[in-house]
């Protein structure tokens, strides 16, 4: 891939994001409050900012990739992504808008009163928020090295040097518009080349995308190892290349029995047209036909993964630090609930897309299956397909809506941390203090992901929802809906979900994939986390009946009253 | 009964109320019992809560429900998930194409309603 293209589309992307963002800061020392300004902005912008919020690398890159190794089970990701947010819309989205919340810490201290909770509540905000933020860092550094070839921490390092800059100067923050603008940008920049590929694969015959055999090379490639990788080969393959494979130097032709085999770091190795590909050995080894087919993902139990996964983006989508401060932006509860309906449909239409990259992948560009670098199927799809300049714009295309995919939920991130940490860890007030926490908040996921392994952006990004999904979603919905949960129940039952939902993340991603029993348990935790989360708010607020915070009736008045009545109750808001 | 002492019967004068004339503001409007918090103005608002609770439970568990059916369901009927309809398999059209449009229309069904329910909410506390 000639990586011209793609670096100016990358670059053109960020300068965008920092020029928009340096134009936004002037606007917004116009507008004195960024507040009030928001509440000017329709439901329909308000929308496209979220879209372009939440829409991160695991929908960009993610969910296209999962699909591409496991199959049809991944499409629970992006259905889970968007349920999430209907469940959002059905049980939170116009009581968290007049709560008047702009954090779920505020939340927390708006409707316990308790400095406790609040306290509980930011700690798992700040944790969520950083599960979350590591794989877009990572995400980042793979787009920009398939892209250019630039070892994976420059891409992480841009993005975290672009979004820094441009959340302190304050830029990002107030400017819904480039959120907005960055929805649309995505939208574009998956569905055009998405066309144009489709197009072509109708043009060369449309080949079956469910046949009954093994991948094979469309055509001659050459396959480059970043890092030492063990495959393994269904059918003995002949290939040509230099490296070392099994431990012995290659230089020419050469051939894999069948069996594992391992190719050193460095190695590159051409594969002529026709040949199976040999697996990575960590994807399950299946026909097109049978990955086509739902449980064949080779997890040891796919019933309860899939259950687990279900659980942790239905309701773990609340829970995330970046899409609750959008709410504020509407003008009242009754916006908030047209705001999320709209949201849905963006969603919605932007999730059509990325199983259809998935799915021709197989055909297109099956040497990643090899590599494991399966989160790239994206990228590589449009000029893999499409050939000559128009091919290499497209996949220009892609990088840059890959890159802003990276920018928009980074800030969005980063914004809300960085006003979690500087309110209620380090207690700085003032833009100096939130200066100083953005910095800290963007070297912890930084320091984090050259800690880190290689775990798959979308499995990464399911683990903050397992901890949301455990934690800050009861709080919410029980918060909301039910007089009855005291302060002790509510810290209670955020940490009995919060707790072993985080340690099993952090078990997992340190770890990496094991193989006994009880790994699916640590790396899909929520079916268990979040049940447990539930009841133990619930039964432990009903042991301790003291505990209710007292004004209770009040703040339930202010969740759910109506504003048109003009109660006094509201007036504060 | 008091058979033999019963009273000699009676005129009383039955008057309908008069529907089309303005009613006399009451000296206390719900709004107001709402806002200090008073036993009425809480049973008002624990009213609507209810309502608003049924109504997003209720959604979230036919619509989730049904989704969360769809896993058990191929993993039972293995034969359904070679199904093509369209020209996809049943599980993509499943999950990759349907899922969306009906996601939406329940968010549509869902807003439709809690506004009608906090609009009656209003009328029932503006007309009290």
């Amino acid at each position: 891939m000639n990586s011209t293209y793609g670096i100016v589309a990358v670059l053109v992307v960020a300068l965008g994001t920092a020029l928009i963002g340096a134009y936004g800061l002037r606007v917004s020392r116009t507008t004195s409050d960024f507040f009030v300004a928001s509440r000017t902005v329709s439901p329909w912008w308000n929308a496209s900012a979220i879209g372009g919020e939440y829409l991160s690398a695991a929908s960009f890159v993610g969910v296209a990739g999962l699909i591409f190794a496991y199959g049809p089970d991944m499409l629970w990701f992006p259905v889970g992504y968007t349920a999430g947010y209907l469940v959002l819309l059905a049980l939170v989205a116009a009581p968290l808008r007049r709560s008047g919340a702009y954090t779920l810490p505020d939340f927390a201290e708006a409707r316990f009163g308790s400095p406790v909770v609040r306290a509980v509540a930011s700690v798992l905000a700040l944790g969520i928020g950083w599960l979350y933020l590591l794989p877009q860092l990572q995400g980042a550094g793979l787009t920009l090295h398939t892209v250019t070839g630039a070892p994976d921490w420059v891409g992480a390092l841009v993005v975290a040097v672009v979004v820094t800059g441009n959340v302190i100067s304050g830029g990002m923050r107030s400017v819904t518009f480039v959120q907005a603008f960055q929805y649309w940008l995505k939208l574009t920049a998956i569905t055009v080349p998405l066309v144009f590929v489709v197009l072509a694969w109708h043009a060369q015959g449309a080949r079956d995308l469910a046949a009954p055999s093994s991948p094979q090379f469309s055509r001659e490639t050459s396959v480059s190892f970043d890092t030492s990788t063990t495959v393994h080969a269904e059918q003995p393959v002949a290939f040509t290349g230099t490296g070392v494979v099994d431990g012995a130097r290659v230089d020419g032709p050469a051939s894999m029995a069948v069996g594992e085999h391992t190719v050193a770091a460095g190695s590159r190795l051409t594969f002529p047209a026709g040949a199976p590909v040999p697996h990575v050995s960590t994807i399950e080894r299946t026909t097109n036909e049978q990955w086509a087919l739902p449980m064949r993902s080779g997890e040891q139990f796919p019933l309860y993964g899939v259950y687990s996964l279900i659980i942790a983006t239905f309701l773990g989508t609340m829970g995330l630090p970046h899409v609750i401060v959008r709410f504020y932006t509407n003008p009242n509860g009754r916006a908030a609930r047209r705001t999320t309906l709209i949201v849905l449909g963006l969603l919605g239409f932007f999730y059509l897309m990325p199983p259809l990259y998935g799915a021709l992948g197989r055909l297109y560009a099956p040497e990643l299956l090899m590599t494991g670098d399966t989160d790239a199927v994206v990228l590589v799809l449009p000029s893999r397909v499409v050939g000559g300049v128009g091919g290499q714009l497209l996949g220009a295309l892609v990088a840059g809506g890959a890159f802003a995919a990276f920018l928009s939920t980074s800030s969005g991130l980063m914004v809300s941390l960085a006003g979690v940490l500087s309110r209620d860890v380090l207690r700085l007030r003032g833009v100096r203090g939130f200066r100083v926490s953005t910095v800290i908040a963007v070297l912890v996921p930084l320091a984090m992901s050259s800690l880190v392994g290689r775990v798959p952006v979308a499995d990464m990004v399911g683990l903050a929802f397992a901890v949301a999904a455990s934690s800050l979603c009861p709080l919410l919905v029980l918060g909301i809906w039910s007089t009855r949960i005291t302060t002790i129940g509510a810290v209670a039952g955020m940490l009995a979900g919060g707790v072993p939902a985080l340690a099993a993340g952090m078990v997992t991603i340190s770890s990496g994939s094991g193989d006994a029993w009880y790994h699916a348990f640590l790396a899909r935790p929520a079916a268990w986390t979040a049940p447990l989360g539930f009841v133990v708010m619930y039964a432990v607020s009903l042991l301790t009946p003291r505990r209710v915070p007292p004004g209770v009736n009040h703040v339930m008045v202010r969740l759910h009253a109506p504003e048109n009545l003009g109660l006094r109750s509201q007036d504060r808001l | 009964m008091t058979g033999p002492h019963q009273p000699p019967a009676q005129r009383v004068v039955v008057t309908s109320p008069r529907t089309r004339a303005p009613r006399a503001p009451r000296p206390y409007p719900a709004s107001r019992e709402i806002d200090e918090q008073s036993e009425l103005g809480a049973v008002y608002m624990r009213s609507l809560i209810r309502t608003q609770r049924r109504l997003g439970l209720l959604l979230c568990a036919v619509v989730c429900g049904a989704l969360a059916a769809l896993p058990v369901v191929f993993a039972l009927v293995p034969r359904l998930s070679e199904q093509r309809l369209l020209g996809l398999q049943l599980p993509w059209l499943l999950l990759g194409v349907v899922v969306f449009p009906v996601l939406v229309l329940a968010g549509w069904f869902y807003v439709r309603q809690a506004e009608r329910n906090e609009r009656e909410f209003a009328e029932l506390v503006e007309r009290s």
